[in-house]
């Protein structure tokens, strides 16, 4: 694309992202005023009809006595205001307990993403180079495996292996309780407990990427600038990476910016099955407590996660892709 | 109909998949006969391990048998699979029928809404439709069927938006046939077959989704589901092995089977598509 339409093309989409995160705080507003019960009590958590008095205080803050469009009004400006209310349960302001946990899900997902794509990319490039092979073989079944297991089974299933049985890595946590560690040895030691969630929630991904790769490479393989390139007597690696490879990674960057809502959803479950100490393990206390407050926190901070991801991989598309049209 | 099955029977993995997916409707059939009473009743001690005391695949931390749940766990997961199917897909035909069929500024609302659960983190909001709604089998069905609904809007969409102005449209518009009547009896039989096909990975999706419900707890506290054992299992996975492997076996060969069939019928349905893809590969 031509760099002078960038910031246009930038404009637009940002204006899109927002459009979508005010569409979110919305949603959570209607499901607050949906759900059975009077809102304050939702907002609450159920914590008991003893505290009535915070319940009355909840009520003013919202407005609850004043018309629909004046609360909705509200509650937008609090939730842009980063207020995304207070846990009683925890007795901490949400956006401080979403902002804590944030770090470790990122790392989380990133180390899982980072595995996928790369080990997926590898294995669909050699996949594709020797159809009817190995690692032919070795992707068909990785695929249809994983796109039928239940990704906290798969977890499950690597600690049963690789914790009880081999006693090779722990299982849960991010870091070893009760021993003071610094510097590398700090960094090793969270290394060696993201090895098993970061593999379970990468796993599905691989398959996926893997899958996609094979695919577009098949395909443009028969395309004739790779032909002309042949012809010119291009040595045949670089005319896997240069010409093939690069066009073949357009599908998977536009993929990857699909799932990144599911990658996060996944979260929840590898970070409850692993006690990661994460938004999703945030997730999964506040649903044992009923604190639906930090639900609502986790799903609004969650969609703008996904946002700002497919913000990304927008702009990543229109660097690889020269040929990219941008509208709309 | 016997050219569509002798298409389907080519796909060996289908026709497995079909053999493994009859095997489970009979175990949910047969559950109260195989295990009568309740899932839920203690049947010997806690943790015996598979194979022991009767137990063919051993007994959880209540001493309730593991097989007999995993058996009455397989109707609850056909049933939530199959209701919240028809649930998401009549949302999304509508959806999709709607803006291919009118086009234009209809279908840019449609689309614009459709995206926008299509870039929601799906899960968690299902987890908070779930929670919010209080976990039922009901609100379980309704939180998978308004996560599931996006890819069934856009397919229809696109068939509609290439079959509206096809020449047998045409000529139905010209016989001043109602519109309703058009896209139910002229455009939609025509658009049947992808449906079929995404149906089916959808049931696969959907029981894969209710487990994964069920895991964190969030499934209907009356019934038994084999991702409530497996969650039950999780705490005590150095003890009991049993407890959390087993359901998740269940799990995998159901929605395998399922992915299994919708394979067998894209090609049965696609004869087309599938002699290229076997070209290719």
């Amino acid at each position: 694309m031509e760099l002078s339409r960038l910031p246009g093309f930038l404009l637009r989409r940002g204006v899109k992202a927002v459009a979508v995160v005010l569409a979110i705080v919305v949603c959570n507003f209607l499901l607050i005023h949906a759900a059975p019960g009077d809102p304050a009590s939702v907002i609450a958590g159920q914590s008991g009809a003893a505290d009535e008095r915070f319940l009355a205080q909840l009520r003013e803050q919202f407005g609850l006595d004043k018309p629909f469009h004046v609360q909705l009004w509200i509650y937008l400006k609090g939730v842009l205001t980063l207020d995304l209310g207070f846990s009683h349960r925890q007795q901490q302001p949400v956006w401080k307990l979403i902002s804590e946990r944030l770090p470790a899900t990122l790392l989380l997902t990133g180390a899982a993403f980072a595995f996928a794509v790369t080990a997926g990319i590898t294995l669909g490039t050699l996949a594709a180079r020797r159809v009817g092979r190995w690692a032919d073989s070795i992707i068909t079944i990785l695929a249809l495996t994983f796109y039928a297991t239940p990704l906290f089974w798969v977890g499950l299933m690597l600690v049963l292996f690789f914790s009880v049985w081999l006693e090779w890595l722990p299982s849960f946590g991010m870091a070893s309780v009760g021993v003071e560690l610094s510097g590398l040895e700090a960094v090793l030691d969270v290394g060696k407990h993201l090895i098993l969630p970061a593999a379970t929630l990468g796993l599905f991904y691989l398959a996926v990427y893997a899958r996609l790769t094979r695919a577009t490479m098949l395909e443009v393989a028969d395309q004739d600038f790779v032909k002309t390139a042949r012809a010119k007597g291009v040595p045949e690696g670089q005319v896997v990476r240069r010409h093939v490879l690069r066009n073949a990674l357009l599908p998977v960057i536009t993929f990857a910016g699909i799932q990144a809502g599911q990658l996060i959803g996944g979260s929840i479950l590898v970070e409850t099955v692993f006690a990661w100490p994460g938004i999703g393990r945030l997730a999964f206390d506040a649903l044992l407590a009923r604190d639906y407050a930090v639900l609502l926190g986790v799903f609004f901070c969650t969609s703008v996660m996904v946002v700002l991801f497919n913000l990304v991989t927008d702009l990543l598309y229109a660097v690889v892709d020269p040929r990219v049209e941008v509208e709309g | 109909m016997s050219d569509f099955w002798r298409r389907y029977r080519r796909n060996r993995g289908a026709v497995v998949g079909l053999v493994i997916l009859a095997l489970v409707f009979a175990l949910a059939g047969l559950a109260p006969l195989l295990f009568p009473g309740s899932p839920w009743d203690m049947a010997t001690a806690p943790f015996v391990p598979p194979g022991e005391e009767g137990m063919l695949l051993g007994s959880d931390s209540l001493g309730r048998d593991v097989a007999a749940g995993i058996a009455h766990g397989a109707r609850i997961s056909l049933m939530v699979g199959a209701v919240s199917t028809v649930a998401a897909l009549s949302i999304g035909v509508t959806l999709g029928a709607f803006a291919g069929y009118l086009g234009g500024v209809a279908d840019d609302a449609v689309m614009r809404f459709t995206e926008f659960f299509q870039t929601i983190p799906s899960f968690v909001f299902a987890i908070l439709l779930v929670a919010i709604f209080t976990p039922t089998i009901s609100s379980v069905v309704f939180a998978i069927a308004v996560v599931s609904w996006p890819p069934v809007a856009r397919v229809v969409r696109a068939e509609f938006l290439s079959l509206r102005n096809r020449e047998f449209v045409q000529a139905a518009e010209v016989l001043g046939k109602s519109r309703i009547s058009i896209v139910l009896t002229d455009i939609l039989p025509n658009a049947l077959s992808p449906i079929v096909v995404l149906s089916s990975l959808m049931v696969a999706s959907a029981i894969l989704l209710e487990s994964a419900l069920s895991f964190l707890g969030l499934g209907d506290p009356n019934l038994m589901t084999w991702g409530f054992l497996i969650g039950a299992g999780r705490s005590v996975i150095r003890l009991a092995w049993w407890m959390s492997v087993f359901p998740g076996i269940a799990i995998f060969l159901t929605v395998l089977a399922l992915n299994l069939v919708g394979e067998g019928l894209s090609d049965a349905l696609n004869p087309r598509l599938a002699r290229q893809r076997g070209g290719a590969a």
